[in-house]
């Protein structure tokens, strides 16, 4: 049994997401090869050789596997999946673009956001917005899946040995091609792999008021995120936006700003260890899964905060 | 040209769903079903789309039980020209829906295809991606804008990072997400007007297509629960609780 992981990059950095999914191989059990899939993106070939528990990195560099375009990398991945058992790939917007498309190539179901391994084809998956935890058993000769990166611990991304190979693959299908992106910058660490997450809700009021949580996030080396009402109001962009349709989260705390917790949110955050919930509302729905409520005005409660960390 | 967009019935966005005793599945007896949030989205974008005059016709289709011609008739309340629905019980997966949705495509020879980018029940998020492995056509999913440019769709991205723009070939496919806008309510008018346009029946054999999949679920379970937390009375008293109890600053 050997088991493909798809690396999760941007063609410069190995991006974490990547360590959860070789964990989540790990579980299943095997050998493990990764794929790195992009243009010039030898350095992350190297960083991948690194990874605890891989044996192997095949290396597609090609101008058509720039920006992973589905059309493009899917049927590079399908033409190696064939010498596989498991085809994973970390379940980010990346991974959940492509791999569908290899697993229809390949003729298969695919088995989508595993957040546990039962065994070598048994997964366990959250569905209606995390309410119900399916168990679901693969009969097909090639399972392919995505990886919810908080459903598995990291390995280490020192100390493997694996071999590297340079593969190819069929190129640009051309159907598509890239025109730009714009990415959100921040100096805060990224959502999904924060220690501390805190995020704003509509009772920010307006864009301005999340300085106030960004200064507190700088204080606890947190990141910041939103639910969709902050989002939908403008007040942040939507990369920030945490639950069922955008990023699932699992800190060791997540502060609750201002959110009442709405069942779509709390399918991104329920599954972080400690959660402290801040709001006016008593009622709000949010105090029904917060460790820690506080009820008062966010205003004055989360510059007071601040001072006492 | 010709927009296929597709609509699946779903229990509503807002009902707490409950796990069923038996660990068989969730109980959906009794329980308000609507239209998947990201479908309408996909149907208001279609008929943006026909409103400024890129899109001559619209056709939707539904994949599921006699009950979604429920939510077609609701897209065709909301612009969409004429209903499709491939009738079947089972419960399908999204690689047999796909395969409909192909065979579909080829008796139809829409130009674009616009598809909720997940439905809120099995939030599988793969339907859209494996229909473009089926056809060859391009695909723009998470879309959050849509630009005709001649022969070409240009979509721009909802990705991890931010936004990315990406231009495709027609035919292509586009998977909807929350941004793309804001979904129009139906009027009464238009509902009793719905209720006179084509709705055709379709099953799988007649469209020759397989269903069975290889992913069997054996059971479903209610997610662990958290125990109830406390309320603090101030700020000092939170600080305190989450440096000397939860130790996690």
């Amino acid at each position: 049994m050997t088991i493909l992981v798809i690396a999760e990059h941007n063609n410069a950095v190995l991006a974490a997401a990547t360590l959860n999914t070789v964990a989540a191989a790990k579980a299943i059990g095997g050998d493990i090869h990764v794929l790195v899939a992009g243009s010039n993106c030898a350095a992350i070939g190297e960083a991948g050789c690194k990874i605890e528990g891989v044996s192997k990195v095949m290396v597609a560099d090609d101008a058509a596997y720039a920006h992973q375009l589905p059309e493009n990398v899917a049927p590079l991945i399908a033409g190696l999946a064939k010498e596989y058992s498991h085809v994973l790939a970390a379940a980010t917007t990346n991974g959940k673009n492509f791999l569908p498309r290899v697993a229809a190539q390949l003729d298969v179901d695919q088995i989508s956001e595993i957040i546990a391994v039962e065994s070598a084809d048994t997964f366990r998956r959250p569905i209606y917005a995390g309410n119900a935890i399916a168990t679901v058993q693969s009969s097909a000769q090639i399972k392919v899946i995505t990886v919810r990166a908080t459903g598995f611990d990291p390995v280490n991304a020192e100390g493997g040995s694996a071999s590297i190979e340079q593969v190819s693959g069929t190129g640009d299908a051309g159907v598509s091609s890239f025109v730009g992106e714009e990415l959100a910058r921040s100096d805060r660490p990224e959502l999904t792999a924060a220690k501390v997450v805190i995020s704003g809700g509509r009772g920010m009021q307006n864009g301005e008021n999340f300085k106030h949580l960004y200064s507190l996030a700088d204080k606890l080396g947190a990141a910041v995120g939103a639910s969709r009402a902050a989002v939908d109001a403008g007040f942040v962009p939507n990369d920030m936006q945490v639950g069922q349709t955008g990023k699932i989260v699992a800190p060791q705390l997540y502060i609750a700003v201002g959110i009442s917790g709405a069942i779509q949110h709390l399918a991104g955050m329920k599954d972080s260890k400690v959660i402290v919930a801040i709001n006016k509302d008593e009622e709000a729905p949010i105090f029904q899964v917060a460790d820690y409520g506080l009820v008062g005005d966010l205003f004055e409660i989360v510059p007071e905060l601040e001072r006492l960390v | 040209m010709k927009i296929l967009v597709t609509v699946k019935r779903v229990v509503d966005y807002n009902v707490k769903v409950r796990v069923k005793a038996d660990n068989s599945g969730v109980d959906l007896a009794n329980v308000k079903m609507s239209m998947n949030p990201f479908c309408e989205i996909a149907v208001e974008e279609a008929v943006r789309l026909k409103e400024k005059g890129v899109a001559s016709e619209i056709v939707v289709v539904s994949i599921g039980p006699t009950a979604a011609q429920e939510q077609l008739r609701t897209a065709l309340a909301l612009g969409a020209d004429r209903a499709v629905l491939v009738e079947s019980t089972e419960e399908l997966n999204s690689l047999a829906v796909a395969k409909l949705l192909k065979a579909v495509v080829d008796k139809e020879q829409p130009q674009l295809i616009i598809l909720g980018k997940q439905a809120i029940d099995s939030d599988n998020n793969q339907t859209g991606q494996m229909l473009g492995a089926l056809t060859g056509f391009a695909q723009g999913t998470f879309a959050s804008k849509v630009d005709m440019e001649g022969d070409k769709v240009k979509v721009e991205r909802e990705i991890d990072g931010g936004a990315q723009t990406v231009a495709l070939n027609l035919p292509a496919i586009v998977t909807t997400d929350l941004r793309l806008n804001e979904p129009r309510y139906a009027s009464l008018p238009n509902i009793m007007k719905a209720k006179k346009k084509p709705l055709e029946v379709l099953t799988p054999d007649a469209l020759g297509v397989a269903t069975a999949s290889t992913v069997k679920t054996l059971k479903v379970e209610a997610p662990a629960a958290r125990s109830a937390g406390i309320k603090v009375m101030s700020v000092a008293e939170l600080v305190e609780k989450l440096k000397n109890e939860a130790k996690v600053i």
